[in-house]
């Protein structure tokens, strides 16, 4: 059983969304329906399985539905039609006080534009969650003070939001969502106000606490590159429809359509494959080939952009090896040359 | 939904029309001898007829009659109270000597605005200059700031309820807008005479005026305020299983009190203008100067009871204007931040 499953969702915006169902259910497009009816087609069939523990990554363009998505998993948007099954339970069918259970003990949030309350202090809004809870106020400061530590903000517990970077402000609302110690996390475009830098550093924050806490993550971005970074799992919408699920190796070697692969073509591709993905099993590889003083063992979930210097400037074979130190299989130039290049998979 | 019904209500409207239309007739004493004669004789074409004429008038007269006899006990009631608020505070107020008065608006200026010190000062000056300017002045701006002061209790009380409701009700906005257009639109006097019915001539029908008058801002603003805190912000609460109760008290409200703030601000000049009309009805005050130099001619005498007025509103305004800053600090300091 999957920890989050959404199963065939439709999300239609308009004055009468149920009586455009049909139409859209039939396979109407967007634009159609839009110009015939007057309604937007915010999601199109939309069905994902999340598994516990994993950061599941969707991406797409504004106004893809990927914001929309996220929030129908905390119900702050109903579906038109379709389930939204957490931890076995159908949200849909919960009732405001169930749903506000639910809300205040499952999963917390995290905002793009970072949600943060400006007239709470830092420490007031780390704490937020547990006041809703009904903790005690001495208590509910000290787990909050362990999150603002967590995050490194030690020493701003006092100031008000706007009084910190975006950044810091950013920190502070992931703090907050950590502070319920909640299942899984829902993070909207939690890093995309942020400059590059910044952003960079948060990524490395979340990879590093992910490692600790095994969260089930939800995380929402338009930017490729920190799909590839975070996910496990990617799932690619446009407009409302998705088109793709997979690893980001599954991704960028075999994009489903057009549309993906305009959005991989420009991607460091050395960044993002490891050594299984791109070498020759061993038993397709001609080992007489081989002269041994020039080989270079490298453990197969190794990135390419790790022994890519050394096969240039040596010209020596790369060797992948699983933990245990046998010999998967083989890399030379070739291999780099067809991964690496923008229309491998076509071959 | 409500497409469906529109055309039975359209249709409604109609009907009420055409029933007017025909009461009207029936009930004029102008009328022509037989409906035969309209169609013979043209002549009703050329001006408005004068049999064409809703009894409005007689309705809402005998309306009014039966409404009063039936409530008028509530309204004593309500009156009674509003009065004996009224003359304790004023009473309270005219014995403590004035030295004491101006020192408390100096402090009150001093921490509802946050320590500025020119603020406090100037208003400080501006609450001697009342006596200053005549000293007969003193006791009736304490008796104007009292009916003000009610005035805008009542109008918190029972204005801020209303513009969370409408925040959260696009129906409720809906019925009650046109309400609050016909509260500022509709001149003063058409419900201070019925106040006058109701409670008698003085203070009491002049703080209803107040109500009525100065309320509208207030609920618009709260109205406006709370619908304009940050969806995002909204949803962060939401997220984390806030309740209505936990959204309003936690979230809406501290965010919309700069906004709640600038409406009692405006209901406070507001309530001012009206004590002026007020005081045509009888209630006392800086606004019965006013009048009295009017009816003497006396240019001077009510153009100082004018300034009166003017530096009375500068110290309202000052306190409460210096009051919805600070707030605005706290929430948004980033506005203010170099």
């Amino acid at each position: 059983m999957s920890k989050i499953e959404i199963k065939n969702i439709y999300k239609i915006f308009g004055t009468d969304p149920l009586s455009i169902l049909p139409m859209v259910q039939k396979g109407a497009s967007k634009e159609q329906v839009l110009e015939e009816t007057g309604h937007t087609v915010g999601l199109d069939n939309v069905s994902i399985s999340i598994e516990e523990g994993e950061t599941f990554v969707c991406m797409g363009l504004s106004g893809s539905g990927k914001s929309t998505l996220i929030r129908h998993i905390n119900r702050l948007i109903d579906p038109t039609h379709g389930e939204v099954i957490v931890n076995g339970t159908n949200v849909l069918d919960l009732n405001e006080n169930q749903l506000i259970d639910f809300r205040k003990n499952e999963m917390s949030m995290v905002f793009q534009r970072f949600g943060l309350f400006p007239h709470k202090t830092v420490i007031q809004n780390v704490a937020y969650g547990l006041e809703i809870q009904g903790m005690q106020l001495e208590k509910r400061n000290e787990i909050a003070m362990k999150q603002i530590e967590a995050v490194g903000l030690i020493g701003f517990e006092n100031q008000y939001p706007s009084q910190l970077s975006g950044g810091m402000q950013q920190r502070v609302g992931l703090a907050r969502a950590l502070a319920t110690n909640p299942g899984i996390l829902l993070m909207d475009e939690a890093f995309s106000a942020l400059d590059p830098l910044i952003r960079s550093d948060m990524q490395q924050q979340l990879i590093e606490l992910q490692s600790e806490l095994k969260k089930t993550i939800v995380f929402i971005t338009h930017d490729l590159d920190e799909s590839l970074r975070l996910g496990d799992h990617i799932g690619i919408l446009n407009g409302g429809r998705l088109v793709q699920v997979g690893t980001p190796e599954q991704i960028i070697m075999n994009p489903a359509d057009d549309y993906v692969e305009a959005f991989v073509k420009d991607v460091n591709r050395a960044k993002v494959l490891r050594a299984k993905t791109v070498m020759i099993k061993a038993d397709q590889f001609n080992a007489k080939d081989l002269k041994l003083s020039d080989t270079y063992k490298v453990n197969e979930s190794v990135y390419i952009e790790e022994f890519l210097p050394k096969v240039l400037s040596d010209r020596s074979t790369i060797v992948v090896v699983d933990n245990k130190g046998d010999t998967m299989g083989y890399i030379t130039e070739k291999e780099l040359a067809i991964s690496l290049s923008k229309t491998a998979h076509q071959k | 939904m409500l497409k469906k019904y529109k055309k039975y209500f359209n249709f409604g409207f109609f009907l009420i029309f055409i029933l007017l239309l025909i009461v009207s007739y029936n009930s004029s004493k102008r009328k022509p001898d037989s409906v035969g004669e309209l169609i013979t004789d043209l002549r009703w074409l050329n001006n408005f007829p004068k049999w064409l004429d809703v009894p409005f008038m007689v309705w809402i007269n005998d309306g009014w009659r039966a409404f009063s006899a039936k409530y008028g006990l509530i309204f004593d009631a309500i009156g009674y109270g509003l009065l004996r608020s009224y003359s304790i505070i004023k009473n309270f107020l005219v014995d403590v000597p004035w030295p004491i008065i101006v020192f408390a608006v100096v402090l009150l200026t001093f921490y509802a605005s946050g320590k500025k010190y020119g603020t406090t000062l100037f208003v400080g000056l501006c609450t001697f200059s009342i006596g200053f300017l005549n000293p007969r002045f003193w006791d009736k701006a304490i008796e104007t700031t009292t009916i003000v002061f009610i005035g805008i209790v009542l109008c918190v009380i029972v204005g801020i309820p209303i513009g969370i409701a409408m925040a959260r009700s696009p129906k409720v906005r809906n019925a009650i807008l046109p309400i609050l257009d016909l509260m500022q639109v509709i001149p003063a006097f058409c419900y201070l005479i019925p106040g006058i019915i109701l409670f008698g001539l003085g203070a009491i029908p002049a703080i209803i005026g107040i109500f009525i008058y100065s309320c509208p801002p207030l609920i618009r603003l709260t109205d406006l305020g709370i619908r304009l805190v940050d969806k995002e912000i909204l949803e962060a609460a939401e997220s984390f299983g806030a309740n209505k109760k936990q959204k309003l008290w936690g979230v809406q409200l501290p965010l919309a009190l700069p906004n709640i703030m600038q409406g009692i601000n405006q209901c406070t000049m507001m309530a001012l203008a009206m004590v002026v009309v007020a005081s045509m009805i009888g209630t006392r005050g800086l606004g019965d100067e006013v009048l009295l130099g009017l009816q003497q001619l006396n240019v001077g005498s009510s153009l100082e009871a004018g300034l009166a007025i003017v530096l009375l509103a500068i110290v309202f305004d000052r306190i409460t204007q210096a009051y919805g800053e600070r707030i605005q600090e706290r929430t948004q300091p980033a506005k203010k931040k170099k």
